[in-house]
C-alpha cells in the first residue's frame, strides 16, 4: 500500500523543501509584508484620526465664525448708532451757533441803524437849528425895520416852529 | 499506450472545456449522436488504444488506473503519441549498502530496464518502488533468473512530488518575495496588481485565523508559519488539479507531504507550550481526582490526544485531496469500462462522465481552499492551547 505509507525520501525531501521555504518567505517575504500592512493600518488610523480632529477643528471655526460675525454686526450697529447721535448733535449744535450768530449780528445791525438814526437826528436837529438861525437871521434883518412886522413876524416863525 | 496519455488527454480537454462548458457539452452531444464519428474529440480519441502497451488488448483495470495517477513516480509523464512517450527524466538517488547510486530515471527506460542492478518493481508489494535485482542459479536449472531484494534501497530520488515540491517552492518564494517588494516600494498606498489579489487572504489569515485563534499578543510569532503553510497547500492543491506539465502531480494528497506538515504543527505546538499546556496534559484541571491519581486515566488520553491532534491533519488533508482525484479518475474510468463493452456505450457514457468531472473540479477548486484553511485554522488553535495562559 504505497498509498498510504509515507516514503523515506518524500519526506526527507519535504522536510529540507519545506524549511527553507518557512526560513526564506519569513526572512524576506512575511516580515516586510507584515510590517508594511501594519505600518499601513497604523498610518490610517492615524490620518483617520486626524480627518477627525480637523473635522472638529473646522466645526469649532464656524461655530466661532458665526460668533464672530455677530459681534461685528453688533459692533457695526452701535458704531452706526453712535455716528447718528453724534450727527445729530453736530447739527443740533451748528444750528445753536448759526442761529446765536444770526441774532448777534441782527442786534449788531440794529444798534447800528439806532446809532445812525440818532446821529441822523442829531445831525437834522443841527441844521434845522442852523437853518432857524439863518431864517431868523434873514427875517431879523429884513423885517426889523418895522416894529409890528417885527411881531408879526415873530409869531409867523412861532407858528411855523410849532408846526415841527 | 499508456494510460497516462489517457488521462493526459482526457484532463487536458477537460480543462479546456471548464472554460468553454457551453460549447463542449453542444459537441459532447453532437458526438454521442454521430457514434463511431472519427472527428476526434481529445477526451475520446483514444479510445481505440490499448491499456498498456507491454500487455496489448489487457482489459481496463480501473483501480490500477487510478492509483498510477495518484501515487509518487520516479519520472514525470508529460504526453505519449502512439509509441513516443515524452516524459521528463528526474534524478534517482539511492542509498543501499553503504553506497549512493546516482542516476537519471530514463535509465529504466518507462520501468522496463534494469541499471546498476535495481528496476522498478512492475508488480508485488513493492509495486512502484525501486528493488535491487538479484541473480540466482536454481541448482537444477542452467538459466538464470531475477528476483527482487527483500531488503529496498533508501530512496531519496527527485521524484515526481519531489520535484513539484521545488518547483511550489520557487513559485512561492518568488511570488512573495516579489510582493514583498512591492510592499516595500508602495508602503504607505494602496496595494496593488498581484499585491491585492493576495493581501485579502493575507489578512483573512491574520485577523481571523491568527489573531481569533491566538490571540492579539502571540499571534505574530506563528504568522510566518501560518502564512507559508496556508499558501503552500493552497498552491499545491491547485496545482494538482492542472492536469499539464508544471502541475498534476498529487503532492498534497500524498500522506508523506501532509505527515510532514502536520509533524511542523506538532513541534511547533510542543516546544512553545506553556505551563498551562503542560498542567492540562499531565494535571487536567476539572476532572475527579480518581481518574488521575491511582491510575492516570486522563493524562494518558491528554498524552494521546497530543499525537492524534497532527495525525487528524495528515489524514484529512491526504484523504481529501486524494479522494477528490480518484472520483474525478473514477469519472474518467467509467468510459473506459463501458468503452471495453462497445464503442457507443464508451462515447456515450463519455458526456456523462466529463459533465460529472467537471462539477467535480468545480467542487475541488473549493476544496482546494477549504482544506488550505482548515488546515491552518487547526495549526492556528493548537498553538492557541500551547500558548494559552491560565484561565
Amino acid at each position: 500500500m504505497e498509498l498510504v505509507s509515507p516514503g523515506i525520501g518524500l519526506i526527507f525531501w519535504m522536510t529540507l523543501a519545506f524549511g527553507t521555504l518557512l526560513l526564506i518567505l519569513g526572512r524576506f517575504a512575511w516580515k516586510p509584508i507584515m510590517k508594511s500592512l501594519t505600518e499601513r493600518e497604523d498610518s490610517i488610523d492615524e490620518a483617520l484620526h486626524q480627518a477627525d480632529k480637523a473635522r472638529q477643528e473646522m466645526l469649532d471655526m464656524k461655530f466661532s465664525n458665526v460668533q464672530l460675525l455677530a459681534e461685528a454686526k453688533e459692533e457695526r450697529d452701535a458704531l452706526l448708532q453712535q455716528a447718528r447721535v453724534i450727527k445729530d448733535k453736530i447739527i443740533e449744535e451748528a444750528r445753536e451757533s448759526a442761529t446765536a450768530e444770526a441774532n448777534r449780528i441782527i442786534e449788531s445791525a440794529h444798534e447800528t441803524i439806532e446809532n445812525d438814526k440818532k446821529a441822523a437826528l442829531v445831525d437834522l436837529r443841527n441844521q434845522i437849528a442852523m437853518l432857524s438861525i439863518e431864517i431868523a437871521e434873514k427875517v431879523l434883518q429884513r423885517e426889523l425895520d418895522s416894529k409890528e412886522k417885527q411881531n408879526a413876524y415873530a409869531d409867523e416863525l412861532i407858528r411855523k416852529t410849532s408846526l415841527n | 499506450m499508456k494510460i497516462m496519455n489517457k488521462h493526459f488527454h482526457i484532463k487536458s480537454g477537460l480543462w479546456r472545456n471548464l472554460l468553454i462548458f457551453g460549447g463542449l457539452l453542444l459537441f459532447a452531444v453532437f458526438q454521442a449522436m454521430s457514434l463511431g464519428g472519427q472527428t476526434g474529440h481529445p477526451q475520446t480519441d483514444v479510445h481505440h488504444k490499448n491499456v498498456q502497451d507491454t500487455v496489448p488488448k489487457a482489459a481496463f483495470n480501473a483501480g490500477e488506473f487510478i492509483i498510477d495517477h495518484i501515487v509518487d513516480a520516479h519520472e514525470w509523464h508529460i504526453l505519449s503519441v502512439g509509441d513516443f512517450h515524452l516524459t521528463l527524466p528526474l534524478p534517482v538517488i539511492l542509498w543501499h549498502k553503504g553506497a549512493l547510486h546516482v542516476f537519471m530515471s530514463s535509465r529504466f527506460n518507462h520501468g522496463h530496464a534494469q541499471y546498476k542492478g535495481f528496476a522498478i518493481a512492475n508488480e508485488g508489494d513493492n509495486k512502484g518502488k525501486i528493488v535491487e535485482m538479484l541473480t540466482v542459479h536454481p541448482q537444477d536449472d542452467q538459466r538464470i533468473t531475477m528476483v527482487e531484494n527483500e531488503e529496498l534501497p533508501l530512496d531519496f530520488s527527485i521524484t515526481k512530488n519531489v520535484c513539484s515540491i521545488f518547483i511550489s517552492v520557487i513559485l512561492l518564494t518568488w511570488l512573495f518575495v516579489s510582493i514583498a517588494r512591492t510592499y516595500r516600494r508602495r508602503s504607505g498606498k494602496a496595494p496593488k496588481g498581484i499585491q491585492s489579489l493576495l493581501e485579502p487572504l493575507i489578512l483573512f489569515i491574520r485577523d481571523d485565523i491568527a489573531k481569533g485563534s491566538i490571540g492579539e499578543k502571540k499571534y505574530e510569532r506563528y504568522m510566518p508559519f501560518l502564512l507559508t503553510l496556508f499558501f503552500f497547500i493552497f498552491l499545491n492543491n491547485l496545482l494538482g488539479l492542472v492536469p499539464i506539465f508544471p502541475g498534476g502531480a498529487n503532492v498534497t494528497g500524498n500522506i508523506a507531504v501532509t505527515g510532514v506538515l502536520a509533524l511542523f504543527t506538532f513541534f511547533i505546538t510542543n516546544l512553545s507550550a506553556g505551563r498551562s499546556y503542560w498542567m492540562h496534559i499531565f494535571n487536567t484541571p476539572g476532572v475527579p481526582w480518581w481518574l488521575k491519581m491511582p491510575l492516570p486515566l486522563m493524562p494518558i488520553v491528554e498524552l494521546f490526544g497530543m499525537f492524534t491532534k497532527p495525525f487528524v491533519l495528515t489524514v484529512r488533508l491526504f484523504a481529501n485531496m486524494t479522494a477528490g482525484h480518484i472520483i474525478v479518475m473514477g469519472f474518467f474510468s467509467l468510459i473506459f469500462i463501458f468503452g471495453e463493452m462497445s464503442l457507443g456505450a464508451g462515447y456515450s457514457i463519455s458526456v456523462v462522465s466529463v459533465v460529472f468531472a467537471i462539477f467535480m473540479y468545480v467542487l475541488e477548486l473549493l476544496v482546494a481552499f477549504i482544506q488550505a484553511y482548515v488546515f491552518t485554522l487547526l495549526s492556528a488553535l493548537y498553538f492557541g492551547m500551547a500558548t494559552e495562559e491560565g484561565h
